[in-house]
């Protein structure tokens, strides 16, 4: 369901679908020149769990494979999911990610358009509970850290080795979290100190940096084709920075800058992949402020005082439980009115 | 008086079982399913209660106001649970230690009020005693399967904590020690997503039988 106006030419799903694989192409590169091939046979892994997932799935429904095969979505998710994972994750790993997302994330709540949840990040929640110490396996780039070649890279996610000790580490969000933890007894830890020792790079961590970049590369490509709309990636990037803004000047020796935060962790690709799904975001264009408002907000509190090292999946999850709320009360008006559905006192019943 | 025994079982166990069809009690089936042991110690703890309960309620039925009935149940069964819980904190401490909570909170188990409200009050105590012990079978089948499937997955093992009942017994290590350990399956979120795939499995048995009794072939 979208808000008027309603006559427009609308883009088939594949070709969305196509334009959003070929947006998150620039970052997927980036990734792969600082932290190796790695991040590859990740999206290789997850991309063929996700159609072999699909394909069983509706061969169990009935449905004919072909134009939800081709359609790209499952792809899409596949990608997310693999962007979202350390990787030199084993390959067992994403290909179960990847399976939840298609079988329970999206197929067991209906298919594609019908999953009120984000299926890569639900797959990504389920993960980081599941396998918490697998998941803060990050690599390290930059002076000092040597970057697993191909067959390192291969022994590492598909030969069942672990040895991870010096090319993997805790990412900038994650270090910061656990440094600003302080020890018990001494002095509460500076926020520059900590940030210092954590390979942070020029704003938010070797490679990690360039590599949002290249996301926001992306996104603003799909901004500009009018593939995504400006409002989920603006507000949400836009919030993040107030409401981080505001704990730091509030309290600056305990804070991340605004700055960090923005680029940091999954924030850009949040901001233009996640948030921006058509499916499970809201679709009205005040709703889609609120929803993404909602996402960054949540995102720097889960952050900051949460339990896990980035909050982008959780926000995201708790974000698309309220979007019928939001989709409801922020209908458009009418033409002719001058409040929309939901204010003048109409239910879903009396349209 | 003739009492349907074999009917009372099906319904205890399959038709109407407390967890997968009426789901009521869910509350300690999500809690203490993440091991096996705990599970079916808990189920079997409710099995009694229920039993005694039932059989109870059905022998004082005569002598219970209508108009206070449900406070005069209640009694009944928060004394059985309190000799209960107090029997398993002299006998099998290790285990009411795990169970914690659980053993008194059995008392507010809609389920246990369930039978005595529904059936006990109504029928005589033999059969209201087969009811109480056949709807705690069936809730003692689902919670083996759920406390298995939840600690297999998650864990790796069967059966851990049997030395809690059994001196002599050690947990089984099913699966290879490489296991990574699948947390989810412990953790609540797993208890919700697998009881959802038991009531599926239930109702997908159910639907086939129906469509196989019917002479239609099962829906595609």
């Amino acid at each position: 369901m979208s808000g008027a106006p309603y006559l427009h030419r609308a883009r088939s799903v594949p070709v969305i679908m196509l334009w959003v694989l070929a947006a998150l192409l620039p970052g997927i590169v980036v990734h792969a020149g600082f932290f190796g091939p790695g991040i590859l046979m990740q999206l290789v892994v997850s991309s063929l769990a996700a159609l072999v997932a699909e394909s069983a799935v509706l061969a169990l429904r009935g449905q004919r494979l072909a134009p939800a095969l081709s359609d790209g979505s499952a792809l899409v998710t596949a990608f997310l999911l693999a962007l979202c994972l350390p990787p030199l994750s084993p390959w067992w790993l994403t290909a179960l990610g990847s399976v939840f997302a298609i079988v329970v994330a999206k197929h067991l709540y209906g298919g594609l358009g019908q999953n009120p949840f984000n299926p890569a990040m639900a797959a990504y929640a389920m993960l980081i509970v599941a396998f918490p110490a697998l998941m803060s396996q990050w690599p390290l780039a930059g002076e000092g850290h040597q970057v697993a070649g191909f067959g390192e890279s291969w022994r590492l996610v598909f030969g069942g080795e672990r040895a991870l000790d010096g090319i993997t580490g805790a990412t900038p969000l994650d270090a910061l979290r656990t440094g600003m933890r302080g020890l018990p007894g001494a002095a509460p830890p500076q926020i520059s100190t900590v940030m210092a020792g954590s390979g942070l790079g020029v704003i938010a961590g070797v490679g990690w940096e360039w590599v949002a970049a290249a996301y926001a590369l992306g996104g603003l490509l799909l901004v500009a084709l009018r593939v995504i709309s400006w409002h989920v990636p603006t507000t949400f990037l836009v919030v993040l920075a107030l409401i981080s803004a505001l704990f730091w000047m509030v309290d600056p020796a305990s804070h991340a800058p605004p700055w960090f935060h923005v680029v940091a962790g999954g924030s850009m690709l949040g901001a233009f992949f996640v948030a921006t799904d058509p499916v499970s975001g809201a679709s009205t264009p005040r709703g889609k402020c609120l929803f993404a408002a909602g996402i960054a907000v949540l995102t720097y509190l889960i952050r900051v005082f949460g339990a896990f090292p980035d909050g982008i999946a959780f926000a995201t999850l708790i974000m698309n439980l309220c979007v019928p709320i939001i989709d409801r009360t922020t209908q458009p008006p009418i033409f002719g009115h001058k409040q929309g559905p939901a204010r003048r006192g109409l239910r879903q019943g009396d349209r | 008086m003739n009492v349907d025994f074999k009917e009372i079982a099906v319904r205890g166990i399959w038709r109407q079982n407390t967890g997968l069809v009426q789901l009521l009690g869910l509350c300690p089936i999500l809690a203490v399913s993440n091991e096996l042991v705990n599970g079916v110690s808990l189920a079997l703890a409710t099995v009694l209660v229920m039993t005694l309960s039932s059989a109870t309620v059905a022998a004082l039925r005569g002598f219970i106001p209508h108009e206070i009935r449900i406070p005069v149940f209640m009694l009944i069964i928060a004394t059985l649970v309190t000799v209960l819980e107090m029997a398993m904190h002299a006998w099998l401490h290790a285990l009411h230690q795990v169970l914690g909570i659980f053993l008194p909170l059995i008392v507010t188990n809609c389920i246990v009020l369930a039978r005595v409200e529904a059936f006990a009050a109504k029928n005589g105590p033999v059969a209201a005693a087969w009811d109480g012990a056949m709807m705690g079978v069936g809730l003692v089948l689902v919670l083996a399967v759920l406390g298995g499937a939840r600690e297999l997955l998650g864990a790796g093992t069967l059966f851990n904590g049997i030395e809690r009942i059994l001196p002599a017994a050690q947990p089984w290590r099913v699966l290879p020690d490489a296991y990574p350990g699948f947390l989810l399956a412990i953790l609540p979120p797993g208890a919700f997503i697998l009881l959802g795939v038991l009531i599926a499995a239930r109702n997908a048995i159910v639907m086939r039988r129906t469509s196989q009794a019917a002479g239609v072939p099962a829906a595609a």
